[in-house]
């Protein structure tokens, strides 16, 4: 059996050799080239035509505020959203304009959507994803972003860099803003509402409920902004927007415009206070507090 | 397709649209931040101020334009300003005068849905009603005997915002706010047969009486109204778009691609297999994909001087010479029945009123002249839009087609009637007088053309008119050859799009 050992056992590194690593395939390093290409893109077209769509009009029957904004948007841009729930992407994709459509390529956590090789392929074909880091700006996650723009591939990142846990917006982290700095394109600003009840964090089934996305107008790093103000920008019109979504256009204008806009990341407080702020899930209702649970006797 | 006679013909082609602005949205910005003859709009905004922001009704553009219109485009980009400066009392009107209240859906494609959920619900957002008689105010009289009338609140406002869009060289100026925000007493002053008349023609601001009129009124408005900042803008001839499945009807035919002239064919028989409401339907359904071409803000007359040579840019076409019968092809669409019926009223108005009336310098046709008009001019009228059109042609056309005569015998009654009315008020029905509006339109051409043919026209309802029917455009040539003589010069005026024949 001397020779099965010998085609199995891995040759023994000499001493004061370093040993080679291997280039490693997954994660950040996946290259998601190969799904580019006109057969990847009709695929992906199908994806949206015959599961996404559907899919999200049986669950969400969604409500699209802004669209005529992206009228005279051409491409590359990036779409930065806030981030509830997997539906999310589905949702864009099924309801961004179909001229900004046939080339979006959404980011997505290398550690997550391209752990295994598997999951890498499928999220590249299915959903055109491109893997980027999310805990570090790091030069290949930006590598692979530009090589799409330069594909002229529009994006989509969720700025928050993974999806809410209790359905507050978290901190953005200046990715987004730092790609369309440096590629000098412009990021429209998207809301999502109502995804984080059709498929919330830690959950496996959808279930109904109404969601709506609204657009913004698409906005440009000032010349001397840096990426973290950009970011910043980018936030505070993802917060009119959703103001603009819950009380009307004007109302939001106006407390825009007098910097009382109400912030998505919800009250610096404790974790029961932050939900209790939120209000009751639709179909709940909060009791009142003179409301009495048994009659007097 | 026709055939016009060799060696005597000729065919007068629109121009090429001009290029779209790239950045509409910044342009609007730099036009707001930088006006002409005017503060910054920015500086006339402030707290605890009445701010109105009128606009151009459904009868601009023509076609409707896609989404976002450009009346969306300019009111958001105010409202931001207002809102950055804290105006909170803000009224938006619709400034049709008038003309037939705009729906719902109709209101939210011209301002958007953004503004019309913000406004509307609250009463905010509405149709000028020129028939309350508290809500409008005679602001004075001309030295000519015009009366200046405007809608109350307008006239009370420390500002009126105007956002217009000026599709030809008749549009904008005070014609804006003199009759977009007036009534039956402001606008009679100027849609009367001796004014159209005088008008040679309404399209050429410099010889037209009906613009001489509101700019007398403008100058009332000036010292007794409210402060004017007005906004014009200009869209080019890109109506059918310049690959889209109706892109042929604005290319010249010798130009027609194969795809051209197969979408053509397709057309034709899928038109002749649909029945009218059919036809209406498709047609009424498709929205222009105009382009803007100029947006400028400011002192209303500044302004309009630089739309004008903007209009003029577009459509202004050199024609040497008249000539002995025009022929022209008219549309589905005018004005006046956007979603609704093109009755034979507004066939009318269409050939002679605005088709004859595109011309600088002198008409097409010489006087005495014939035109030809192609038009199927349906006895068909549309009940809940045009109701005293109904009655217009059957009692005042059957007894006269005299401008003058009508005028004094019958304008009255119609405009007072209380029945046109409530109608106008409460319903989408144009104002009781209107029609007899539209007949005034044609008072120019009916007194400088010897006839009027109608191919494939209705017969009854063309002879109601007072024109005369033909079946073939042969036919139409023959009839004029004994109106203008044997062998007559023929120039066949070419539409869609627009063009103003600059006649030498």
């Amino acid at each position: 059996m001397r020779w099965l050992r010998f085609i199995v056992d891995p040759p023994a590194t000499p001493k004061g050799v370093d040993k080679r690593v291997p280039t490693p395939r997954t994660g950040v390093h996946y290259d998601t080239e190969w799904a580019t290409g006109s057969a990847g893109k009709l695929v992906r077209r199908a994806t949206v035509w015959g599961f996404m769509k559907p899919a999200i009009r049986i669950y969400g029957s969604p409500r699209v505020v802004g669209a005529d904004r992206l009228t005279d948007v051409k491409g590359p841009v990036i779409f930065a959203a806030n981030h509830h729930s997997h539906a999310d992407t589905s949702l864009l994709l099924a309801t961004i304009p179909a001229h900004l459509r046939r080339d979006l390529a959404p980011l997505g956590g290398a550690d997550y959507f391209f752990k295994s090789r598997l999951s890498g392929a499928l999220s590249a074909l299915f959903i055109g994803a491109i893997p980027i880091e999310r805990t570090k700006l790091s030069k290949l996650s930006i590598k692979n972003a530009e090589r799409a723009i330069k594909r002229g591939d529009n994006l989509l990142i969720f700025p928050e860099g993974g999806r809410s846990p209790d359905g507050w917006s978290r901190k953005h982290r200046p990715g987004a803003a730092f790609v369309a700095k440096r590629a000098n394109i412009a990021v429209i600003p998207t809301y999502l509402d109502g995804t984080g009840r059709i498929l919330p964090k830690g959950k496996n089934w959808p279930k109904r409920s109404r969601c709506a996305v609204v657009f913004g107008q698409p906005i440009k790093p000032g010349v001397d902004e840096d990426a973290r103000s950009f970011a910043e920008r980018i936030e505070v019109r993802i917060n009119e927007l959703a103001d603009e979504f819950g009380s009307g256009w004007w109302e939001a204008r106006k407390r825009a415009h007098a910097g009382e806009t109400p912030d998505l990341s919800g009250p610096d407080a404790g974790a029961w206070r932050r939900r209790w702020a939120l209000g009751p899930a639709p179909g709940q209702k909060r009791r009142s507090p003179a409301a009495k649970r048994w009659p007097d006797l | 397709m026709e055939k016009l006679p060799v060696g005597r013909s000729r065919v007068i082609y629109p121009s090429e649209p001009l290029n779209g602005l790239k950045d509409p949205d910044g342009e609007i910005t730099q036009a707001l931040l930088n006006p002409i003859d005017e503060d910054p709009l920015p500086t006339l905004l402030t707290p605890g101020m009445k701010l109105t922001i009128a606009f151009d009704d459904i009868s601009l553009p023509l076609p409707p334009m896609q989404r976002p219109d450009v009346r969306q485009r300019i009111i958001e980009a105010v409202l931001d300003l207002a809102a950055e400066a804290g105006v909170d009392d803000v009224h938006i009107v619709a400034a049709l005068a008038l003309h037939r209240r705009m729906t719902e859906s109709e209101l939210r494609h011209a301002v958007g849905d953004r503004v019309y959920e913000a406004f509307a619900p609250h009463g905010l957002l509405y149709n000028l009603d020129a028939e309350d008689p508290d809500e409008m105010v005679i602001l004075g009289e001309t030295d000519h005997g015009d009366t200046v009338q405007m809608q109350r609140r307008a006239a009370e406002s420390d500002l009126v915002v105007y956002v217009n869009i000026n599709l030809v060289s008749m549009d904008g100026g005070w014609k804006s706010t003199a009759t977009g925000l007036s009534g039956y007493a402001g606008v009679r002053s100027h849609h009367n047969p001796e004014t159209m008349k005088k008008s040679t023609s309404f399209m050429d601001q410099e010889n037209s009486e009906l613009h001489k009129s509101n700019w007398r009124q403008g100058d009332i408005i000036k010292s007794q109204g409210p402060r004017i900042f007005q906004i014009e803008t200009t869209v080019n001839t890109n109506m059918f778009g310049y690959d889209g499945p109706l892109a042929m009807l604005q290319k010249r035919e010798w130009e027609w691609s194969m795809k051209d002239r197969a979408s053509f064919s397709a057309m034709q028989a899928g038109l002749k297999r649909m029945t009218a409401p059919q036809r209406r339907k498709a047609f009424h359904s498709w929205k222009a994909p105009y382009e803007l071409t100029s947006v400028q803000a400011g002192e209303v007359e500044a302004v309009h001087k630089k739309t004008t040579e903007m209009v003029y840019k577009q459509h202004l076409v050199p024609v040497a010479g008249q000539t002995d019968v025009v022929t022209m092809g008219l549309p589905y669409l005018s004005p006046y029945n956007v979603n609704s019926i093109m009755n034979p009223i507004l066939v009318a108005v269409q050939g002679l009123g605005y088709f004859f009336n595109l011309y600088r310098g002198k008409p097409v046709v010489r006087k005495g002249g014939v035109l030809i008009m192609s038009h199927p001019t349906p006895w068909e009228f549309h009940p809940v839009h045009h109701p005293s059109y109904i009655d217009f042609f059957e009692q005042v056309l059957a007894d006269t087609t005299d401008p003058v005569v009508m005028a004094h015998k019958y304008e009255k009654q119609f405009a007072e009637d209380e029945w046109y009315r409530h109608l106008y008020r409460t319903s989408n029905a144009y104002h009781g007088v209107h029609p007899f509006y539209m007949w005034y339109w044609c008072s120019h051409a009916l007194e400088h053309l010897g006839g009027v043919i109608v191919v494939g026209g209705d017969n009854r309802a063309v002879r109601r008119l007072g024109f005369k029917p033909a079946s073939t455009l042969n036919d139409a040539l023959e009839m004029a050859e004994d109106v203008v003589g044997p062998k007559p010069t023929v120039t066949h005026l070419h539409n869609p799009p627009i063009l103003m024949a600059d006649v030498t």
